[in-house]
C-alpha cells in the first residue's frame, strides 16, 4: 500500500515537473566565439557526453550556457573578461625571481606558453610518484622543493593568479583527463564522493547538477556543474574562483561539514568532475555570477 | 480579532490543556508517511508558516516551489510541483508528515526533510561548512512544522 503511494505520487509528481520545467529548462541556445589577442576562437560549449555519462545524459554543456546575456558576453571579449587582470598578475609573478636563490618560474620554464596542454588534462596521476596532481599540486611543488619559499595557500592569491596563467595556455584545448589506469581508483573514489548524498539537506552533487540541471532553484539556474571554465570569475566574489574552493561552497550549502581544498576527496572530486566534462573546450578564465 | 488577541486567546488555550509536551523529531510517529497528531499542540499560525517558507535561512520552501498565491515572493524556484491545490490532494496529516520528513512519502527525492536530526552523512553546523559542535537541531522548529501546515490546508484547488 505505501509502495504504491510512492509510486503514484512519485509518477504525477514527475509530470509536474516535466510542466514546469518545459519553460525554461533548457540551456542557453549560444555559441562562445572570442575576441582575444589572438583573434577570435570558438569554444566547444557543448558536446555528446563522455561514453561515461550516456547513462545519464546525452549531452554535456558548459555552464556558460546557464549565465545571463550580460554575463555571457563578459566571457566573448578578453577585453571585458575581468579575469583576465588576474591573468597578468600570474604572469608577473611567473617573470619574478621570487625564490630564495632568486629562481623564477619563467627561469625554468621560459614563457608560461610551455604549459599549453596542461589544464586540459590535470589532474592527473604522476607517472612517477603515482599521486593524483593537480595544477596546484605541481606549482605548490616547485615553490617549496624548488625555490625554497613557503607553501603557498591552495586558494590564496598567488596560487589563483598562476592557476589562470597556465589556465589561459590551454584555452580551447578540448578537456580530455584519464580515468582509466592508474586514475580509475582515483576516479571511482571521486564519482562515489559525488552520488554521495551529504548534509543536513541530504542532497549529492547528482541531485543538484544531474537531476536538476536546467531547473532553478530559487534565482539559480542549476548547470551541470562543470568545471571546463574553472578557474572563473565570480561576479559575486569580484574574484578569481577555483574549482576546489566551488565544491567548498556547493558542499557547505547542503548544511554540510565540507571538504577542504586539497583534500584526497577534493582531489578525486576534481578528477570526477572533469571527466564529465572530457570533450568540451577549456574555457581558460570564465566569468560567471 | 487582531493577531495579538489571537496569540495571547492561544496562549490561554495552551496554559489551559494539561501540559501537552512537544513531540522531538526522533520520537514522531509516522504512519504511511503521515503524521496524525499536532507536534506541539498548540495550533499553527498560517502568517507565521508564509514566513517560514519564503525565508531563506527557514524553510525556503520557494528554493523549489512556485507558490502562486504569493505572487510578491520574488524568484520561486521550479524543481518541485507548484503548491497551489496542495490541500485538495492531501489531508493535514499526510502534509505535516511531508513537511517534517518528506522522504517517507515520496522515496529518495530531493526535498529536505525539516524535522529530522539523525541519519546524515557528514552533516554540518547549519551553513557555517564545518562540524556540529553540539546535537543537532531539526531545520524546523515543531512549531514552525505546525505553522507551515496551517497555511499549506488553506491551499485548496
Ligand atoms: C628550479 C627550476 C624550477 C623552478 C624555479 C620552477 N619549476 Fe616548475 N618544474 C620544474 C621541473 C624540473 C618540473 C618537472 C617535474 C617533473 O617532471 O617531475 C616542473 C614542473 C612544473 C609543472 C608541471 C608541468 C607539467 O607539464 O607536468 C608546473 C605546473 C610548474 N612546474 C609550475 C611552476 C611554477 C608556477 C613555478 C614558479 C612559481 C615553477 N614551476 C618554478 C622546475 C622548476
Ligand atoms: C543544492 C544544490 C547544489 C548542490 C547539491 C551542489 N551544487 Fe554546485 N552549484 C549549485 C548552484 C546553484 C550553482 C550556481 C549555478 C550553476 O552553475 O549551477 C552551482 C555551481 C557549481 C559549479 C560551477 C559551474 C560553472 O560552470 O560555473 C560547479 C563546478 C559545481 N557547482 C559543482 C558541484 C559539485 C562538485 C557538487 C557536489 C559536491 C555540487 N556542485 C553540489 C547548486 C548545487
Ligand atoms: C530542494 C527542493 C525542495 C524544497 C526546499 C522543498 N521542497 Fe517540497 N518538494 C520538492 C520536490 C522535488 C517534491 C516532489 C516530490 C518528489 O520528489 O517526488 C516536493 C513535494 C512537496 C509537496 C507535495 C506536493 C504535491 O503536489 O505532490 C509538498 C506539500 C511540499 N513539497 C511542501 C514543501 C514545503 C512546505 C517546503 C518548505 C518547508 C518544501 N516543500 C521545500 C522539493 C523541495
Amino acid at each position: 500500500m505505501q509502495k504504491q503511494m510512492i509510486k503514484t505520487l512519485a509518477a504525477s509528481a514527475a509530470f509536474g515537473l516535466a510542466l514546469t520545467g518545459m519553460a525554461m529548462s533548457t540551456p542557453v541556445d549560444d555559441k562562445l566565439v572570442i575576441e582575444g589577442e589572438e583573434g577570435t576562437i570558438e569554444l566547444v560549449t557543448s558536446t555528446k557526453a563522455p561514453e561515461h555519462l550516456q547513462e545519464v545524459m546525452d549531452t554535456i554543456y558548459s555552464g556558460w550556457h546557464y549565465r545571463e546575456d550580460d554575463t555571457r558576453s563578459m566571457q566573448m571579449d578578453d577585453f571585458d573578461n575581468p579575469a583576465m587582470v588576474f591573468v597578468d598578475r600570474g604572469r608577473d609573478l611567473w617573470n619574478a625571481a621570487i625564490g630564495k636563490n632568486g629562481e623564477s618560474c619563467a627561469g625554468c620554464h621560459n614563457g608560461p606558453e610551455s604549459m599549453k596542454g596542461l589544464r586540459a588534462v590535470t589532474p592527473r596521476v604522476d607517472a612517477k610518484t603515482g599521486k593524483l596532481m593537480t595544477i596546484e599540486n605541481y606549482v605548490d611543488a616547485c615553490v617549496t622543493e624548488r625555490m625554497g619559499l613557503e607553501a603557498w595557500g591552495w586558494t590564496g592569491d598567488k596560487m589563483k593568479d598562476t592557476l589562470a596563467l597556465i589556465s589561459m595556455q590551454s584555452r580551447g584545448e578540448i578537456v580530455n583527463v584519464a580515468i582509466d589506469g592508474p586514475a580509475a581508483p582515483f576516479w571511482e573514489k571521486g564519482k562515489e564522493v559525488y552520488y554521495t548524498r551529504y548534509g543536513q539537506l541530504e542532497m549529492s552533487c547528482a541531485s543538484c547538477h544531474e537531476e536538476n540541471q536546467g531547473l532553478f532553484i530559487r534565482s539559480d539556474h542549476l548547470s551541470q556543474g562543470q568545471i571546463n571554465g574553472f578557474p572563473t570569475y565570480r561576479l559575486k566574489d569580484a574574484g578569481i574562483l577555483s574549482a576546489q574552493q566551488r565544491f567548498v561552497g556547493c558542499v557547505r550549502d547542503t548544511r554540510a561539514e565540507t571538504f577542504k581544498p586539497n583534500s584526497d576527496e577534493f582531489k578525486a572530486l576534481e578528477l570526477y568532475v572533469a571527466s564529465r566534462g572530457n570533450g568540451l573546450s577549456v574555457e581558460g578564465v570564465s566569468v560567471r555570477h | 480579532m487582531t493577531r495579538q488577541l489571537m496569540l495571547v486567546t492561544l496562549a490561554a488555550m495552551a496554559a489551559a490543556t494539561p501540559a501537552i509536551s512537544e513531540i522531538a523529531p526522533t520520537a514522531v510517529a509516522y504512519t504511511e508517511g503521515k503524521i496524525s497528531e499536532s507536534l506541539t499542540g498548540t495550533p499553527g499560525d498560517p502568517v507565521a508558516g508564509v514566513k517560514v517558507m519564503t525565508t531563506n535561512a527557514l524553510g525556503n520552501c520557494v528554493a523549489c516551489h512556485v507558490i502562486g498565491a504569493l505572487p510578491d515572493v520574488p524568484f520561486q524556484g521550479n524543481i518541485g510541483p507548484a503548491l497551489d491545490g496542495v490541500a485538495s490532494r492531501y489531508d493535514e496529516a499526510q502534509l505535516r508528515g511531508i513537511v517534517a520528513n518528506s522522504k517517507l512519502t515520496f522515496e529518495g527525492t530531493f526535498m529536505p526533510a525539516f524535522y529530522k536530526t539523525d541519519g546524515f552523512v557528514r552533516p554540518g553546523n547549519a551553513y557555517t561548512g564545518k562540524a556540529p559542535e553540539s546535537e543537532l537541531t531539526p531545520i524546523l522548529t515543531a512549531q514552525q512544522i505546525e505553522d507551515v501546515v496551517a497555511y499549506l490546508v488553506t491551499l485548496k484547488e
